[in-house]
């Protein structure tokens, strides 16, 4: 689906200093070297089955299907995985390929916290060296994960500049690896970035959509009439979405964080309030101003939070193949805590995005149809951050 | 208002770049005008951005300063547009591929021309991604400076070949901001363009006093300073027009007594 220069459309490409530029090259040589190579492809599913914990399970959410009245909900139960969330798929793919072409050293971003606890976790496991970007006003909204990640050996450094939020990490990860390259990979937590990235995620995370296909011709014999999952740069979505793409029969929906409401500032809807910009290696849709100056955007989720959306998405928009919805902070806080009582399942804040648009489609469906939403992670790091919104202070 | 071409015509040219709107813009103006008048052959004009990814914290500092100040892209062009007429050395505008793109490429140059502004250096476009931009500019006799980075090495001549203006040279690895040493085999990098192209090299990231330019003017066709110059304009606020003359005058000097 990609075009040989990175391209999604109009969208996509390598807009990076000429600095970066012999890197990503090397990058894109060796991926397509290695990700036909069966030894890689083994020694992947083998670390994806064995330590990750492949497949995830798609759950039946039979007490939430019926209380809604409308159609069968499935949970692809990617906060099952090592680690509580989808990042992992992808985390072990890149730092295998990493460790292949000689890499010692991994550098992350990270917003709520997933991704880099996820890349700490492939850094202990290969014997590889980390260091982990995180916001510092991230660093307060998900302080479990960063001691989460100093316990499995990483360096977490706190981003002050800009918002101090997810954006930020990137940047500063970007630096970074402009400064250190010969040592170092740059493992890249969503669908966005400079190509090769969004390709090399996507198919890291495919393998979501993969199994969701089987599971559901083994349980149902035949495909879902919706997938739904939340959308910050959208890498779970687009894992979810890719193996249907082709199936038109298959509604895809990504759900964006409109934080406080798409018509305010405090939002993070990309497709719904951006329009199209160069960023951050890509050219996509990003929340700005009008002379293009990023916006300071807001989510209650940290993993949402960010002012653009990958590259693939902002195509798959484009020709209308998937649609992409905003939902509130409090249509969100509201799923997470009615997945909880439901169905004993805590789910991430930012998956939390995707169920609340399944609670209000479901009912408006038949009981013939049946929707598959991909739970991201699990909400145990969210749980104080919700207790707050809620009006209790308790520690995290 | 003079070419590109005419900075690199009496020896070694000095190439000095200010974040525009840091503090405010009629202190830009200023040191532009002391800038000129104390031996600076070319000016580069930084259109403050949010997100600066290839600066490092000096420059970053600026740009929030500048933002926090209300600087926007048209009050820029106003701003050069009213000192185009007393300032006869070249001006080119540095920024990032989005403050262009957003503005509407098209738009964005037709005011450049008006101001007088004769190139563009946007760090996140690489040689690939060049026809988003060089298109545009040469249509209107604008150079879209192209950059050749320590990691560049076989992508040299490719890049060369194309150039227009002048190439900027990027010294080290990593981000902008002064370096108490340049470990960069410059001088391999400048004789690799110079087999293909005879468009004039300036170094640049990380030249931050007189003896580093001297150094570094003997390597290539003239140097850039960045940093150094903004972390002055840190340091003196609304006063920054005398020390900024006062530095890019020594370093000036040093150029010359080779």
């Amino acid at each position: 689906m990609t075009n040989p220069n990175g391209r999604f459309g109009i969208h996509g490409g390598q807009y990076i200093p000429e600095t970066l530029m012999s890197t990503v090259i090397e990058l894109e040589e060796a991926y397509n070297h290695f990700k036909d190579d069966p030894e890689f492809k083994s020694e992947l599913s083998t670390l994806l089955n064995e330590y990750a914990g492949r497949p995830s399970r798609l759950y039946y959410a039979k007490k939430m299907t019926e209380d809604l009245g409308g159609a069968k909900i499935y949970l692809k139960r990617e906060d099952l995985n090592h680690t509580g969330a989808h990042k992992i798929n992808n985390v072990l793919g890149q730092a295998l390929l990493a460790k292949k072409m000689g890499k010692t050293r991994l550098i992350a971003e990270t917003g709520a916290g997933q991704h880099g606890v996820a890349t700490a976790t492939a850094a202990a496991l290969m014997g590889m060296d980390c260091v982990v970007y995180m916001g510092v006003e991230d660093m307060k909204r998900q302080a479990l994960n960063v001691y989460r990640m100093k316990l499995l050996g990483a360096e977490v450094r706190g981003v002050e500049s800009g918002t101090g939020t997810l954006k930020d990490a990137v940047s500063e990860c970007m630096r970074e690896w402009t400064a250190r390259i010969d040592d170092t990979h740059y493992c890249l937590g969503s669908v966005m970035g400079p190509h090769p990235f969004p390709t090399i995620v996507r198919d890291f995370q495919s393998v979501i959509g993969k199994e969701i296909r089987e599971q559901m011709m083994e349980k149902e014999g035949k495909l879902p009439d919706m997938l739904v999952a939340c959308v910050g740069g959208g890498s779970n979505a687009i894992g979810t979405f890719y193996d249907f793409i082709k199936d038109e029969s298959v509604e895809l929906v990504g759900c964006e964080a409109a934080g406080k409401g798409v018509d305010t500032f405090e939002t993070a809807a990309t497709i719904n309030t951006g329009r199209l910009g160069i960023f951050h290696g890509m050219k996509s849709y990003f929340c700005q101003d009008e002379y293009g100056q990023i916006a300071p955007v807001y989510s209650i989720s940290a993993g949402l939070d960010y002012p653009g959306i990958g590259p693939e998405h902002a195509w798959l928009h484009d020709l209308d193949r998937a649609k992409y919805v905003a939902i509130t902070d409090e249509q969100a806080v509201t799923a997470f805590e009615y997945l909880s009582r439901t169905e004993g399942i805590i789910p991430a804040i930012e998956s939390s995005h995707a169920l609340a648009y399944v609670m209000e489609q479901a009912p408006k469906m038949s009981k013939d149809k049946t929707i598959v939403v991909t739970l991201s992670g699990r909400g145990d790091k969210d749980v104080a951050a919700i207790a707050r919104y809620r009006g209790e202070d308790i520690h995290d | 208002m003079t070419e590109i071409r005419d900075a690199f015509s009496n020896g070694k040219a000095l190439i000095a770049f200010v974040t525009c709107g840091d503090p405010d813009l009629d202190t830009t103006k200023a040191i532009v005008r002391s800038m000129a008048s104390n031996g600076v052959d070319l000016i580069e004009l930084g259109i403050p951005f949010s997100d600066p990814t290839a600066e490092g914290p000096v420059i970053q500092g600026a740009n929030v300063r500048a933002l926090k100040a209300g600087t926007t892209t048209d009050k820029i062009f106003d701003m050069v547009e009213s000192i185009r007429d007393d300032v006869d050395i070249p001006m080119v505008f540095m920024t990032y591929a989005n403050v262009v793109f957003s503005y509407g490429t098209d738009r964005f140059l037709d005011r450049c021309v008006k101001a007088g502004i004769k190139g563009l250096i946007l760090p996140d476009v690489p040689f690939e991604e060049k026809e988003d931009f060089a298109p545009a500019c040469e249509k209107r006799g604008m150079c879209l400076i192209s950059m050749v980075a320590p990691t560049s090495h076989e992508r040299i001549a490719m890049i060369a070949k194309g150039s227009k203006g002048f190439l900027y040279v990027v010294s080290s690895l990593g981000v902008t901001g002064t370096r108490s040493k340049i470990t960069t085999d410059i001088g391999s990098i400048t004789e690799a363009i110079k087999k293909v192209t005879d468009t004039p090299c300036a170094v640049g990231f990380g030249i931050s006093n007189p003896q580093q330019a001297k150094d570094m003017s003997k390597k290539a066709d003239g140097v850039i300073i960045g940093s150094a110059i903004v972390r002055l304009v840190a340091e003196h606020g609304k006063d920054s027009a005398k020390p900024v003359g006062e530095f890019v005058k020594s370093v000036k000097e040093a150029m010359r007594s080779q």
